[in-house]
């Protein structure tokens, strides 16, 4: 834990308990932290789910519920905020201590202004009169690049677009000149190219103010991008901790080492093995802490971490982690996970496709009852004639960001919305739109996943009745084989029978997501569509996912649809890649192409936007400017020229570009030839090795 | 501007809900037992007579034609003759809905700011003495019917102690202001059975909105606990309880017989009932229509307010 040079700490946070006072007993989100932040540095905390990192912001704001029983120290500058009265702390909060949420959509107040949002903070806090402070609220917007302040400030939270949502809060958050910044997530459901500015952001901010920012995130990406110094914390206590480099580079705790390597990236080729994923799960919140807490999931524990709790052991100056064997721990990239089954690219031998999508064209309008009757509302283009195909036990990826059209592709092939133009093809032949009108074998040989496993499994029926919908449905088993049918599919995707009888409150997310998984493949079928599938999971958990996609494509030839907006996922996994952007492809074609120089300048936008864990790329290099992307007011010409940063001239603004393919399969859609993009793109510095 | 485009659209919509409307009520009244003309000349009268009198009244004609012509009259303004008081139902009618206006109004200008209040209170001192006083007593005031309510108020302030007038025979003529304290006890009677409803969603969504981030965001940005509140909470909780406030403007105009009776009060509650048992059926009809007629409005006035208390609501 190093002190710079800068003097007192704004931060002191010594032995942090935090303990919840629950029905079940008591739950220890905290069990131990201490952390220091000087001045003008920043501090990333970065966990998963259920590592007591949001409890530890809210705990340095001293603004956790009076439920919670909080111990230890919190000092802001050398002043103890635990157990101070909210009297005082009001004093503190908005003015010297700020802090800026995840999801800007729910922490704006719908009601109020932007604007004014701002200015009551500044009248509060300074005193200020009204047309002052909007003279200083129209300055923060300024600095925070919202573009024409004075027409932003007077919208309203749902005018805005998620990141113009998040500046304000950001401008709201430094509008006294706070001397501690806490951000959760800041960035978290933002799209990638909205991430990436937000980022920068942030990082002209730490060398504009003198404030000390305590960054709390789950990605490792991020906080290679930003932060000097970097804790990890593992079930409420901090596993390791030191600078950014020397941690990512030498983790000493085998938790940071097994975060880092089962991470999908974006700068290495396509896997040939599984990820190397973190078995088993988090301890039960509720026990006493008498061992290492990681023990039960370490490929290195030995007896005595099973009956001992490890202590703080100084790694190297500076660095230290919670590990009796730290000098055991394998540097990164050593674990060898099994090799995938699969033969990669024995795809592309077989030329009829599965599934085929021609032309496919969904348009609808914006708003419905009397506004759309009288024609009022603007038809929006969700998907513009998009056609793409899928050979068996392939893996297509479709990416792009909110407003692509990416899900309203998954939702036509699937039935869930029908096309306005096009069609959708299985073996060559067209299918009915309505999905009542498919016969039955075809919908058994389509079959979806979808985001958020909790949404989608229905709280009140057993794990049992999920799984064994489908096989009653396509009248697979009856009533008394279907119990041991079912127990068959948890097996294939890692869960004991046990679960069956169990409901989806009392499973993890991740297990949640392999019951919706086996539910997909119950009937056996020939595509499955995923969208999104791993989005809403922790890391750890994201890679026993993809390892468990993987697996079962191998074991049955299934084909994938594979929604996604994180490259890193999408170079891992799929076989092939088609890029949207506004329900238009702007390029396609094998997984190593689309990844390659050149790129479609939306592509490279994209690439260019991950924050990458590798020391050695250059990020921030192509920003994406312009207003967001509004699928209802489609511009002329290529979709993507008004924030094109190789905007070429008038023709861009023109003249659609026609999808341009090569030999190889690879297609971009752009004015500017392949020729001179592979020069343009292979002078600056790029992402990508 | 908008509001005016919103506002206009929503009247067009609000012609065609009273079209719908204007045909129930008619077929309705042709379903009630009894006959009209039975009611008029007696179980006595010969069928010639009877007949005639049809004949006289139009009762013979098709449906469909009694229909366009009633319509027609009510939108001219020609509403018939109360065949039970033989005076014109347009000034009859419209002076009971000025009655029913009048305590409708004072009713709901008591009971809305108080169930807020209590509301907004119970929410700040949840499951504190205050809280579980605030929901016993509102409670117990909803499960008490009106008229033993009503009954008890007469007695106890009105009979024992002569503090106010116990019933509300009132002068047509008379002015507003001389007829307030006969106002006194029908309102507080009404005021107690609209209160529960009103706090309890004001309540709920008090709690409800207090749990959303933007709340937590807006109290570590240092703001004092009454702005939290009120800017920042209270706007968004309010919208529950303006859709309750609309459907009540629609029951104190034309659902509290009860109360009227209770208290004597000539409302257009009580008018209806009376029409009903006397088969009055063009009183009947045109107070069915403008209590429907207010439902609708007050609706409207609720859309209007919805947009104005959430910028999300655009029509």
């Amino acid at each position: 834990m190093t002190r710079a040079p800068g003097g007192e700490p704004v931060l002191a946070v010594r032995d942090l308990r935090v303990t919840y006072r629950t029905g079940a007993g008591p739950v220890r989100a905290v069990k131990g932290v201490s952390l220091v932040l000087p001045p003008g540095r920043v501090l990333g905390l970065v966990g998963e789910s259920g590592s007591g990192k949001s409890t530890v912001a809210l705990a340095v704001m001293a603004a956790l519920e009076s439920e919670a029983e909080v111990t230890g120290e919190v000092r802001f500058r050398g002043e103890n905020l635990i157990g101070k009265p909210e009297r005082e702390l009001r004093r503190l909060w908005g003015r010297r201590l700020a802090m800026v949420f995840q999801d800007p959509t729910s922490t704006l107040n719908p009601v109020l202004t932007v604007g004014d949002q701002l200015v009551e903070v500044l009248v509060e806090h300074e005193g200020r009169g009204p047309a002052e402070a909007r003279a200083r609220m129209l300055e923060l917007f300024a600095a925070v690049q919202l573009p024409n302040p004075a027409e932003i400030a007077r919208r309203y939270p749902h005018q805005l677009s998620g990141g113009q949502q998040q500046r304000v809060s950001i401008a709201t958050a430094l509008a006294c000149k706070p001397a501690l910044l806490v951000l959760d997530e800041p960035t978290t459901g933002l799209d990638v190219t909205t991430e990436a500015r937000i980022l920068d952001l942030v990082d002209s901010l730490r060398q504009r103010t003198a404030a000390g920012i305590l960054y709390i995130t789950h990605n490792l990406g991020v906080i290679a991008r930003l932060a000097d110094e970097v804790a990890v914390m593992y079930a409420g206590e901090i596993a390791e901790q030191g600078p950014v480099g020397a941690v990512f580079a030498r983790p000493r705790h085998p938790y940071t080492v097994a975060l880092l390597d089962c991470l999908p990236r974006i700068d290495r080729p396509p896997a040939t093995r599984l990820l190397p994923a973190i078995e088993g799960t988090l301890p039960d919140p509720r026990a006493e802490v008498c061992a290492c807490q990681f023990a039960p999931r370490c490929a290195l524990a030995q007896e005595r971490c099973r009956g001992e709790h490890p202590g703080w052991f100084e790694t190297a100056p500076g660095q230290g982690a919670r590990c009796f064997y730290w000098e055991r721990v394998p540097p990164p990239g050593t674990v060898r996970a099994p090799a995938l089954a699969k033969p990669r690219g024995r795809a592309s031998t077989r030329p009829v496709p599965l599934l085929e999508v021609v032309d496919l064209v969904h348009h609808y309008r914006q708003a419905g009852g009397l506004t759309a009757m009288l024609g009022r509302a603007p038809i929006v283009r969700a998907v513009d004639r998009v056609s793409l195909g899928v050979v068996p036990a392939e893996t297509l990826a479709v990416v792009g960001e909110s407003g692509s059209g990416k899900t309203t592709i998954a939702r036509c092939v699937t039935g869930v919305l029908q096309p306005t133009a096009g069609e959708i093809k299985v073996d060559g032949r067209p299918v009915p739109r309505r999905p009542a009108a498919r016969p039955r074998k075809l919908r058994r040989r389509l079959q979806i996943v979808f985001q958020n496993p909790d949404l989608t499994l229905n709280p009140r029926r057993t794990i049992l009745e999920a799984v064994a919908r489908p096989l009653r449905l396509f009248g697979l088993v009856d009533r008394r084989t279907r119990r041991s049918a079912a127990a068959r599919l948890l097996e294939a995707v890692g869960l004991e029978p046990r679960y069956l009888d169990l409901f989806p409150a009392q499973l993890s997310g991740g297990q949640r997501q392999r019951v919706a998984i086996a539910r997909a493949f119950a009937c056996r079928p020939d595509l499955v569509v995923c969208d999104e599938p791993t989005s809403a999971l922790d890391v750890s958990v994201q890679a026993t996912v993809l390892n468990l996609l993987a697996s079962l494509q191998a074991r049955e030839h299934t084909s994938y649809l594979f929604i996604s907006h994180d490259l890193s996922v999408v170079r891992h996994i799929a076989n092939r890649v088609v890029v949207l952007y506004l329900g238009r492809i702007c390029e396609a074609g094998p997984t190593e192409e689309v990844f390659a120089p050149p790129w479609h300048p939306y592509t490279e936008v994209l690439l260019s936007a991950v924050p990458s864990l590798s020391a050695t790329s250059v990020t921030g290099t192509i920003r994406l400017e312009g207003p967001a992307p509004n699928p209802a007011v489609l511009p002329s010409g290529c979709p993507f020229h008004p924030r094109c940063p190789r905007k070429l001239g008038p023709i861009c603004e023109r003249e659609m570009p026609p999808l341009v393919t090569t030999d190889r399969g690879h297609a971009i859609a752009c004015h500017i030839p392949r020729a001179d993009l592979l020069r343009l793109q292979t002078a600056a510095p790029v992402p990508v090795s | 501007m908008r509001v005016f485009v919103f506002v206009g659209r929503r009247l067009l919509l609000l012609a065609l809900v009273m079209a719908i409307v204007s045909v129930l009520i008619f077929g309705i009244v042709q379903i009630l037992p009894g006959d009209v003309a039975v009611m008029i000349l007696g179980t006595s009268a010969t069928p010639a007579d009877l007949a005639s009198l049809r004949q006289k009244l139009g009762l013979d004609r098709p449906a469909a034609l009694r229909y366009a012509d009633w319509v027609g009259d009510a939108i001219r303004g020609e509403w018939g003759t109360s065949l039970l008081y033989q005076v014109p139902v347009r000034p009859l009618v419209l002076e009971r809905l000025g009655k029913s206006a009048v305590l409708a109004l004072v009713a709901l200008a008591v009971a809305v700011p108080l169930a807020i209040a209590l509301g907004v209170l119970s929410t700040l001192r949840r499951n504190h003495f205050l809280d579980q006083a605030v929901g016993l007593v509102t409670l117990v005031a909803v499960s008490v019917p009106e008229f033993i309510t009503g009954t008890v108020l007469i007695l106890v302030l009105g009979l024992q102690f002569g503090l106010l007038p116990p019933s509300s025979l009132i002068d047509p003529r008379a002015s507003l202001w001389s007829i307030a304290p006969s106002l006194v006890l029908p309102t507080l009677t009404l005021v107690l059975a609209l209160l529960a409803h009103m706090t309890r969603m004001t309540r709920a969504s008090m709690l409800d909105v207090l749990e959303k981030p933007y709340i937590r965001a807006a109290r570590l940005k240092g703001l004092r606990p009454r702005v939290v509140i009120l800017r920042h909470a209270l706007r968004n909780a309010l919208l529950p309880t303006v859709g309750i406030v609309a459907i009540n403007v629609g029951f104190l105009i034309g659902g509290i017989v009860v109360v009227e009776t209770v208290f004597a009060y000539p409302g257009l509650g009580r008018l209806m009932v009376d029409a009903v048992n006397h088969r009055d059926v063009p009183v009947i009809q045109m107070a069915a229509l403008v209590i429907a007629l207010t439902y609708a409005l007050a609706n409207l006035a609720a859309d209007v307010v919805y947009a104005y208390l959430d910028p999300r609501i655009r029509y």
